[in-house]
């Protein structure tokens, strides 16, 4: 779908209650992230970055060796690597075992890897449960609705929505206290862990020298989908990889502060396999399910394969203007603000939702604070170039490629640009006194005109340009 | 045949051929700062009190005994196996169960348990973390499952930070299979962001420096 | 003899907020440089580039390079406009080795105008002054491909008269964007007031910027709601009297 969703932005614009919450959420963030990357509280924070960066790159650009490596040492630790190419191969791997094993529950921790492959609804199908235990995802499960944000998915959610769907779904009475509704859903999870056949996790880092998968979190409930039940099946996508579990000293200072404000997340688990000989407790199985569905096709692009890099912290969400007005669902995918939009058109082709990769100032303010220095605006711009060059192709929006054209022809005859500057004057007929117009005369606005005085007062061209003014100042000054 | 395709198309997007060495990786970096124990033991207080986790310097065995016996009073725990704790007598206080080695009872015993006792591998003076690595001797519910973790800590196991931990402990899987950072009681802030402690793991955390 | 510098006014400078451009002269003159305007110039092709109309784009940026092929130094009076030609000339002309080489040796000339005045006249006191409580606004270019941070503050902290304030929260963007401010009208224009709520919440009764887009976008947006706060030029700062 090409055409910008109009009303589902105008919505959420007059939404006030609902921009005040997106502000206020990811306002805190911002807040916290500065000060705990400040020089007085993180003075290598740049240093960080570029290590990061430069361990990303390599990474990334020998991916194959790595994931070669990393399955070598899953394997020795006594787990297994279960290579997917797509959504459905993964659903189908779980489906398999868990008709393998007889299971019947599964409880997940926060994976966007297994939203962006809609792998609840694929099991749901068959008849697994699979609950969210991450509060915020249970609570948007429960409402059947998508994430909102990276870290934050329910921020859209008040009190008193999650009180109506904690009771209707859960058939609690209706509780509007957050300490007691956070309660109620440690209650009904805690009863799922204990229960659950199979934990799925998602991985932050996938360690090659170690086979480990890394997952941070802050309630405990992916420590609990990882330990409590027999099977561990971690989801990650192929980019995850980093060489050694030495880069997790960079990688893990820089996640945190990055997404919330925190030096470290409340649990950071490094999982190595199922649990050894002589451990008590931990899974008897462990699999790490590698993800392809589309990666490999950002691989290819050497200009944009820094696309991959992304450790998911969500710092561009927060600091992104246009984000912080439409929110997370008037992105086309699970997968919202600058990294949304530069990753969509590359996984999706950019005809998908051509109007994605426009819909940005370009300020970037994204790429200031991207943990791992992904050149998210040049990656906007390149996508805007492909975008331009497809619609010529299949002969799109050619009333927009003739005006370029016109406004290219008019920047390169200098004297006609300065013909064309005096007639718009003259045209709008105003003094020089007041050259801010709030409607076209007549009433003729269309196209860019109309749309930027639904919003803003214009200025009229000055009734006498910079050149003409300057050529009368060179002949006062006798020049 | 999904992981020769895949492994396939990474090569093609790269332009390796498989079995090609990679050049040299950026050397990991770790930096190690030279701070003294009294000063990490000060920095781990501030870090993690600042999370709402209790901090206590014992001055002996005994001290971290009564500070133990006076909060779990009345009360059940679960201890783990962990040396330091059978040196310094918790098994033997009551309430407390100790010497589990049975995953079923060790869950099922945690899950009814109002503390969990166990030791910690080492300590992070920055941020206030506690590691604990999956053994023997310690099981991983019981940092977990309770609502109050009681960790005791060796002060030399008190590290500088995370550069430091991945210093000494370069390839975690080496001897475990689970290796966790523990920072503060469990939180979320999914509700309208406000702040809520105990979420699924433990409420609240006492690190015991021994 | 005086040394020369050329003006790069910007299209938009040109006809719709000329007296910018005749404000950038005066103050350059006033610090001892003699002020020339090549009359070839147009633009420097950002609105095109930024659009992924990269061809039509390389036909004002050749356009560009020749007006202003030579030696001396460029004042232009725009940081996206200058940004434009320093960070984004090379990834247009990237397949032609000529004009490439042209870009780079024009990205060493070419400065923006508070760039020019503290790293080549070397001045940060410019003899202005202005009776007003003013807030900058970090347009985004400027701030975050130029570094222009400090440079716009300590050449107003020596306006006399001049009371800077700062908004927080700082550096949000406007919401102009070029295209974008019309493409998406409603967001452009949701940005724009929260941009104002900052600004009003200062107390100025004027915002300054090294950027007309900028201003353009602001003054328009207040002019809408009613609210009459000033919208200045830096270089209109710094040549009042």
């Amino acid at each position: 779908m090409s055409l910008i969703p109009e009303t589902a932005i105008r919505n959420t614009l007059a939404d006030q209650r609902l921009q005040s919450a997106i502000y206020t959420a990811t306002g805190r963030l911002v807040e916290k992230r500065k000060e705990v990357t400040s020089p007085a509280v993180l003075p290598d924070y740049q240093e960080l970055r570029a290590q990061a960066n430069a361990i990303k790159k390599h990474t990334v650009e020998n991916l194959d060796y790595y994931l070669e490596l990393f399955e070598k040492n899953v394997l020795r630790n006594g787990g297994k690597v279960v290579w997917c190419r797509d959504a459905t191969e993964v659903a189908d791997f779980i489906l398999r075992l868990a008709k393998e094993r007889g299971a019947r529950l599964i409880v997940k921790s926060k994976s966007m890897t297994t939203e962006e492959i809609n792998l609840n609804e694929r099991l749901a199908h068959h008849g697994l449960e699979a609950v969210e235990t991450d509060l915020g995802e249970y609570i948007l499960q429960l409402a059947e609705e998508r994430p909102y944000h990276i870290i934050v998915p329910a921020l859209h959610k008040t009190r008193y929505d999650v009180a109506e769907i904690f009771t209707r779904k859960l058939g609690v009475e209706r509780e509007v206290v957050i300490e007691r509704q956070t309660l109620i859903a440690r209650r009904v999870l805690r009863e799922k862990f204990l229960a659950a056949d199979i934990g799925v996790s998602g991985a932050n880092f996938l360690v090659a020298d170690s086979g480990s998968v890394t997952v941070v979190e802050n309630e405990g409930n992916a420590r609990l989908s990882t330990t409590a039940p027999k099977i561990h099946i971690a989801v990650a996508g192929i980019e995850k990889l980093i060489p050694r579990a030495q880069d997790l000293a960079t990688f893990l200072k820089l996640l945190g502060r990055s997404a919330t404000g925190q030096p470290l997340t409340v649990y950071t688990s490094v999982l190595s396999g199922p649990r050894r000989a002589h451990e008590i407790d931990g899974p008897d199985e462990f699999y790490v399910v590698l993800v392809d569905n589309g990666r490999t096709k950002l691989l290819a692009d050497v200009e944009k394969r820094q696309s991959l890099f992304c450790i998911r912290c969500g710092a561009c969400l927060n600091i992104c203007p246009v984000y912080r007005k439409i929110g997370g669902h008037n992105y086309p995918w699970v997968y919202s603000g600058p990294i949304g939009a530069i990753i969509t058109p590359q996984y999706h082709g950019v005809m998908e939702d051509s109007w994605l990769p426009f819909a940005s100032s370009l300020c970037g303010a994204c790429e200031e604070v991207c943990p791992v220095q992904i050149e998210i605006p040049k990656i906007l711009l390149l996508l805007r170039a492909e975008v331009i060059r497809a619609k010529a192709r299949e002969g799109k929006d050619r009333l927009e490629k003739l005006t370029f054209r016109l406004w290219a022809w008019l920047m390169q005859h200098p004297k006609l640009f300065e013909l064309a500057g005096t007639a718009g004057a003259g045209l709008l007929g105003v003094s020089a006194e007041d050259r801010w117009i709030g409607q076209p005369p007549g009433g003729l606005a269309f196209g860019p005109l109309k749309a930027w005085l639904s919003e803003r007062e214009m200025p009229a061209p000055a009734p006498k340009s910079f050149r003409q003014l300057w050529r009368r100042r060179r002949k006062a000054h006798g020049a | 045949m999904a992981r020769e395709t895949i492994l396939h198309r990474v090569r093609t997007a790269l332009g390796r051929s498989a079995g090609q060495d990679p050049p040299p990786a950026p050397p990991a970096r770790i930096r190690i700062p030279d701070v003294s124990l009294e000063e990490r033991i000060q920095n781990f207080r501030t870090a993690l009190e600042a999370l709402a986790g209790h901090v206590f310097v014992a001055d002996s065995p005994a001290g971290a005994l009564s500070y133990v016996a006076a909060l779990i009073e009345g009360k059940s725990a679960v201890a783990s196996n962990a040396p330091l704790l059978a040196e310094i007598g918790v098994p033997s206080l009551p309430g407390v169960h100790a010497g589990i080695e049975e995953r079923e009872e060790l869950r099922r015993l945690c899950a009814s348990a109002d503390f969990g006792v166990t030791g910690a591998d080492y300590a992070l003076a920055d941020t206030g973390s506690l590691v604990m690595i999956s053994s023997k001797e310690e099981a991983r519910m019981i940092s977990l499952l309770p609502p109050v973790h009681i960790a005791l800590v060796r002060k030399e196991r008190l590290l500088t930070s995370l550069d430091e931990l991945f210093a000494v402990e370069p390839v975690p899987s080496a001897r475990t299979s689970s290796m966790v950072i523990i920072t503060g009681p469990s939180r979320t802030a999914d509700i309208e962001q406000m702040l809520v402690r105990g979420v699924h793991g433990p409420g609240q955390v006492h690190a015991i420096i021994v | 003899m005086a040394k020369r510098v050329s003006l790069f006014v910007t299209c938009i400078v040109d006809q719709l907020f000329p007296q910018v451009g005749l404000a950038m002269a005066d103050v350059l003159e006033r610090v001892g440089f003699e002020v020339d305007f090549p009359e070839g110039q147009t633009c420097c092709g950002q609105p095109a580039f930024n659009s992924g109309y990269w061809e039509e784009a390389r036909k004002v940026a050749r356009c560009f390079l020749d007006v202003f092929d030579g030696e001396g130094y460029i004042v232009a009076a725009s940081g996206s406009c200058t940004s434009m030609v320093t960070h984004h000339f090379e990834d247009l002309f990237r397949h032609e080795p000529v004009r490439l080489e042209q870009a780079r040796r024009v990205k060493n000339r070419i400065f923006e105008f508070s760039q020019f005045l503290l790293n080549v006249a070397k001045v940060e006191d410019v003899g202005a002054r202005l009776d007003a409580v003013a807030t900058y606004h970090d347009s985004c270019h400027a701030l975050r491909e130029l570094h222009i941070k400090d440079g716009p503050r300590r050449l107003l902290a020596h306006v006399r008269g001049l009371e800077l304030r700062e908004m927080d929260p700082p550096e949000e963007c406007c919401g102009f964007g070029g295209t974008f401010s019309v493409k998406f009208p409603e967001i452009s224009g949701g940005m724009a007031r929260t941009k104002i709520d900052a600004i009003l919440r200062t107390g100025a009764d004027t915002v300054i910027s090294v950027d007309s887009s900028c201003l353009m976008q602001i003054q328009g947006a207040m002019r809408k709601a009613g609210r009459n706060i000033r919208a200045m030029h830096l270089a209109e700062v710094l040549a009042s009297r």
